[in-house]
């Protein structure tokens, strides 16, 4: 799998797979660190809108990631999320430790 | 007549056999007409147990999960069993946020998942031998009754 980071200045948008399982959650939390040292990021944009799929291996690598981001003073955010995603979050309370933008009305219509 | 059905699986403990278990559960009870959020439901407990199964079961990925899926009418049973480390303690291992690897960045969300997304769990582990989860998720749809 290949994952598109889009990087402006140092801030990273990382688009999250169809599913997050513990088995790509161990590939993305790698190449993320490698690029937060390397790129020098401070500020980290989860993008959900293509994930139908989570389980709390996910949550490991956004918390994963908020402890790095908060020991650079640095800021961590997640975009788009769906049903499933949304879900999720809201069980585990992630939704309290960081802040979150639901998917946007626009992009369900487009969806259809 | 009853609707009964059966499945009976076995795979390597590799995480990428995870997607493997979902897909095989989700096809399974595609015929009991779950609605979309009860297969998710049911998909994301499948993937906990599992994962717990490849992670703290083995230490060697050649090693076999078995996962089971039994259908009774609207009851669907799934069985996740490996012969691995087994869990020590089990009342702590089941408190949310606890996790044996924090190393490895676990949530410690994986049995109150299980817990929140099906309707009834139970685990059973021995020292040495090995742990079994079963969870029960009942699938009644209103045009049903």
């Amino acid at each position: 799998m290949e994952l598109q980071y889009q990087i402006y200045g140092n801030c990273m948008v990382v688009p999250m797979p169809v599913e997050v399982d513990h088995h790509i959650a161990k590939t993305i939390s790698r190449e993320i660190d490698f690029l937060i040292d390397s790129r020098n990021i401070r500020s980290l944009v989860f993008d959900f809108k293509k994930t139908d799929f989570m389980d709390s291996s996910g949550i490991g690598v956004i918390i994963g990631r908020k402890k790095t981001m908060d020991l650079y003073s640095g800021q961590i955010k997640a975009i788009n999320l769906r049903e499933r995603a949304k879900k999720i979050f809201l069980k585990s309370g992630l939704n309290k430790i960081i802040e979150v933008e639901m998917e946007e009305e626009g992009m369900k219509h487009d969806r259809m | 007549m009853t609707e009964c059905n059966h499945m009976k699986v076995s795979f390597d403990a590799k995480s990428a056999n995870e997607s493997l278990a979902r897909m095989l559960v989700a096809a399974f009870m595609t015929e009991m007409n779950p609605t979309l959020e009860q297969m998710d439901d049911v998909k994301t407990a499948v993937s906990e147990a599992v994962t717990n199964a490849i992670i703290h079961g083995y230490e060697d990925e050649t090693k076999q999960v078995e996962l089971c899926c039994d259908r009774q009418e609207g009851q669907l049973v799934i069985t996740v069993e490996d012969h691995g480390v087994g869990i020590p303690n089990l009342e702590e291992a089941m408190q949310p946020f606890y996790t044996s690897k924090p190393q490895m960045e676990r949530s410690g969300m994986g049995f109150s998942f299980m817990e929140a997304f099906m309707d009834k769990i139970e685990v059973l582990s021995h020292t040495g031998k090995g742990t079994k989860v079963v969870m029960w998720k009942y699938i009644e749809r209103e045009n049903d009754r």
